[in-house]
């Protein structure tokens, strides 16, 4: 079979180890700087894109069409939106198609690092490319056993109509022909136009994995069963950089069902991938696993931070962001003369604590090391890099490590390091190959998570007579996830402060933008929208101070820092990155971030008359090139108690795919925004978090959730426009825009978080 | 020890203090009730023991003995569990769906008492189940379709 469609970009990129597609991605135009042009978007992923129908499609006799999800699934939908693009493009029957996962492959598949909200906006059109293609084969092949010209054919819902006679024919009864066929060229695929869409855009098909889920029968890692398997649990070092210095297991030994123990190797900082090292327990059971580790008695080596102290820590990141200094990131004329001589100036400081993403599932994987091979299973979000890492550490070659990713139980970044892979794989080896079901218990997961940093932000502006915002300064210190990668990384990354810092595109004449360096003391990670959550938090609580220090209507104000409508180039504001895309094709525009603020204080009654004790809140913010607003309305009792009646969300990231699906990653981000607002914080004591399940480290439960969440698209002019990402952006602004609606209902003002009990009289 | 678990019996040669979770998911292979805090903190384990919710993670099966359980797999024998499961589904409740089966427990088990259940009485019954993917106005307004589905006769 000729396979003309073939993977274009995968020339000029650097195969093996891969950190993860956030830090490569920064990372690539020096890779490719040799090339005659930089490349964007799915250009410049890892291993690129991949549009061949012989790899995504298959069809049965029966008529059953198979399609490959690529893309980890953790809930945000992926293995319904991309299947369905194939199927709406390819005129398959939706109630007729079924979904496998693919094992991780990118050679194969093309890009498989499911993070940075990237699925649908970079595979949107090479699944189009796979629909399309697949349909022009079967209806060739009809044509062809038809004995009529191919124009005089048209596939519909699962069958190729010869439109002069009514003849028709069944995709199971082409699929073998259209299967010997070429694989048309790209330049030759006709697409569906958009009103003949059946599933793109519309709310029609129902979540592939609804029904398993409901039912209890959908597969998560923590669900892998293989003949013969054994379970394991870690005994972690407390501390980031502790080590094992001995242990004693007879008396966890003695624990019914414990099997063995065995230690695994500590890895050094920097944290990279790599297991962290410790005390493994093998069981016949989990729970007898866990019985034994309580029981085994463990002596550590003190590492370089073991005297983590996050209280004092916050006050040193507070002191590096009040000193004149740091990294200079962007500068427009000369804000600290303007902050001088200014008729008034504001300034602020805001906190936000690590944070862990405590997805639903724990990280879990099962290993199967057969001396020259090892088959693993488990809820990755990057199932290239579980091959790559697991291959290192078993020395074997990545062509014999096979990851199967089954569905994840949440990910939000933590199942984006593959950690625990490694673990299972080298104690399925440790085992002599007997299969191994490693878990991770919450209480790994809360101690040991690759978290979100801790930052404190700076900011302060300068007005002018007429209350017009003359000078931005904003200063923005924390630790960087660079530094899980290259311990002595004290600055943020270009992907960190291209998160809400240097791109704000915020008509000011005078900025002053500057990162002051600060030292990791634990694994530092993505956490879902990663730095726009501290960079939006501050930047759009000052705005709402800024505009009650010169009686502004914070809307009007936060309009007019936006300005007219204009396209911005984001390398003009320092910003290199843009999410990975074309500035080009993705401009910083202006109107679309005014619209999103329009559609959702016209929706949520911006200023209506609230009675005491009630506010709104407002915030909007461009991350993932997609833009978002909110409104958040709050309840404050007079004993401090905070509840949420109803929350009004508006994007725009360009044409909605699975429509859904995007309001209920809304819906949740929603949630999560709230929740580490209100409840969210990991601290450390000598070096180890002081959090260590859902009592400790809370997360928002049904009583704290909004009454009512509206979510409200921009419309897009057609699906030729430029997607956006959808899966994190609508966590930024709900922090700014929740402590915006207290500040309205109480005239308190939060800038640290968590709330929590802030608001106790 | 034998248990009842969806209306079969079971022989279980395992600790007495063996939590039923571990018992259903690693001894007896029933993976549809979820691990994810082993503390009584998130509901994703729940199962029903004699009808009333139970959290499976911290009740050792010995408690089960001679008792009959309930799980997420057999919850559609349950006309309040098939409904609720129903209205899951026209609602597209889940997102990752790995707290569903405990919340969907959880919910049959609340109407199964409570038929016409107020916001506040869903806050109450569904706030031990935490969904870290934030589907809780989804849950509330299935919950409510649910149970006037029922009240309607219809299941769904
Ligand atoms: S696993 Fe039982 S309540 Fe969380
Ligand atoms: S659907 Fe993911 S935790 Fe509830």
């Amino acid at each position: 079979m000729k396979d003309n469609i073939v993977n274009i970009s995968r020339r000029g990129f650097v195969k093996g180890f891969a950190l993860s597609g956030l830090v490569l991605a920064v990372g690539l135009p020096g890779l490719s700087a040799e090339e005659e042009k930089p490349k964007y978007g799915r250009d410049a992923m890892p291993n690129g894109w991949v549009d061949n129908p012989l790899v995504f499609v298959s069809i049965a006799e029966d008529g059953t069409v198979t399609i490959v999800a690529h893309r980890a699934e953790m809930g945000q939908g992926v293995r319904t939106s991309l299947p369905m693009v194939v199927a709406d493009e390819m005129e398959a029957d939706w109630e007729r198609v079924k979904v496998v996962q693919a094992p991780g492959n990118e050679q194969k598949y093309g890009n498989q690092n499911t993070d940075g909200s990237r699925s649908v906006r970079h595979f949107f059109m090479p699944m189009r490319n796979v629909g399309s293609a697949a349909r022009m084969m079967l209806e060739t092949a009809a044509a062809a056993m038809m004995a009529v010209p191919v124009s005089e054919v048209k596939a519909l819902n699962h069958e190729v109509i010869h439109q002069p006679s009514g003849r028709k024919m069944g995709y199971g009864e082409l699929a073998q022909a259209a299967a010997q066929l070429d694989v048309p060229e790209r330049s030759s695929l006709q697409y569906k136009s958009a009103e003949d869409f059946r599933y793109i855009g519309k709310n029609s098909s129902k979540n592939i994995d609804g029904q398993a889920i409901a039912t209890g029968q959908a597969e998560y890692g923590m669900d892998v069963r293989l003949d013969d398997m054994v379970y394991a649990v870690v005994a972690h070092p407390p501390a980031y950089g502790d080590t094992l210095k001995s242990f004693d297991d007879s008396e966890a030994l003695k624990v019914p069902g414990v099997i063995k123990t065995l230690t695994l190797p500590s890895s050094p900082p920097p944290a990279v991938f790599n297991p962290l090292g410790g005390v493994v327990v093998v069981a016949e059971n989990t729970w007898a696993a866990m019985e034994g580790r309580k029981k085994l008695k463990i002596e550590w080596n003190k590492g370089p931070n073991s005297d983590y102290d996050s209280k004092a820590f916050r006050q040193t990141l507070e002191q590096s962001a009040k000193q004149k200094g740091g990294k200079v990131l962007r500068q427009l004329g000369d804000a600290y003369k303007t902050l001088e001589n200014a008729e008034s100036t504001l300034s602020a400081g805001y906190y936000i604590p690590h944070l862990a993403q405590a997805p639903m599932e724990p990280p879990v994987a099962t290993a199967h090391f057969q001396g020259d091979a090892c088959e693993l299973w488990a809820s990755t979000q990057n199932p290239q890099a579980s091959v790559d890492t697991v291959a290192k550490w078993l020395e074997l070659k990545p062509e014999q490590v096979t990851v199967n990713v089954t569905l994840l139980g949440g990910g939000f970044g933590r199942k984006s390091k593959p950690d625990y892979l490694v673990e299972a794989a080298l104690t399925s080896k440790a085992m002599d190959g007997k299969p191994v079901k490693l878990v991770w218990t919450r209480e790994d997961d809360i101690q040991h998570a690759y978290y979100h940093t801790v930052s404190y932000e700076h900011l302060e502006a300068a007005f002018d007579e007429n209350g017009k915002t003359q000078a931005w300064l904003h200063r923005t210190v924390a630790p960087s996830i660079s530094s899980t990668f290259d311990a002595s990384s004290v600055h943020q990354m270009p992907i960190e402060i291209g998160m809400g810092v240097v791109n704000i595109p915020y008509a000011i004449p005078n900025i002053q933008l500057e990162n002051p360096a600060a030292k990791n003391h634990t694994r530092i990670g993505w956490f879902r929208s990663v730095s726009n959550l501290p960079h939006a938090f501050a930047v759009q609580s000052f705005i709402a101070e800024m505009a009650h220090q010169q009686q502004r209507d914070h809307k009007e104000l936060l309009l007019e820092l936006i300005g007219d409508d204009r396209q911005i180039d984001p390398r003009t504001l320092q910003d290199d990155w843009n999410y990975g895309q074309s500035p080009e094709i993705y401009p910083i525009d202006t109107g679309r971030l005014r619209r999103v603020v329009e559609l959702v204080t016209d929706k949520a009654s911006w200023g209506k008359s609230l009675p005491s004790g009630k506010g709104q809140g407002l915030a909007a913010h461009y991350s993932f090139v997609s833009y978002v607003a909110a409104v958040v309305e709050v309840e404050v009792s007079d004993d401090g108690e905070v509840s949420i009646p109803q929350v009004d969300i508006a994007i725009d990231c360009g044409p909605q795919v699975n429509p859904e699906r995007i309001r209920s990653q809304l819906e949740g981000a929603c949630v999560m925004g709230i929740s580490f607002a209100m409840l969210g914080e990991i601290s450390f004591k000598d070096g180890v978090a002081e959090q260590d399940n859902f009592d400790g480290y809370q997360v928002t439960r049904m009583d704290g959730a909004p009454g009512r969440i509206n979510v409200h698209f921009v419309p897009a002019k057609d699906y030729n426009q430029p997607l956006g990402g959808v899966g994190e952006p609508g966590m930024p602004p709900i922090a700014p825009a929740l402590c915006n609606a207290i500040f309205n209902a109480t005239k308190k003002r939060i800038r640290n978080l968590p709330i929590r009990y802030q608001l106790e009289a | 020890m034998k248990i009842t678990i969806n209306e079969q019996v079971h022989q279980v040669d395992v600790p007495d203090d063996m939590p039923i979770l571990w018992a259903l998911r690693d001894v007896l292979g029933m993976t549809g009730t979820k691990f994810g805090c082993g503390q009584s903190l998130c509901g994703a384990c729940t199962v029903m023991l004699d009808g009333q919710p139970i959290r499976s993670c911290v009740t050792p099966v010995k408690q089960a003995e001679n008792k009959k359980l309930t799980t997420i797999e057999a919850i559609s024998e349950q006309p309040a569990g098939r409904a609720i499961q129903a209205a899951w589904l026209e609602k597209n409740v889940p997102q990752c769906g790995y707290c569903q089966s405990g919340q969907i427990v959880s919910a049959t088990a609340l109407l199964n008492t409570n038929p016409k259940p107020s916001d506040e009485d869903i806050n109450n019954a569904m706030s031990g189940n935490i969904c870290r993917c934030g589907t809780y106005t989804r849950i509330r307004d299935a919950i409510k379709q649910a149970a006037n589905k029922l009240e309607a006769g219809h299941e769904g």
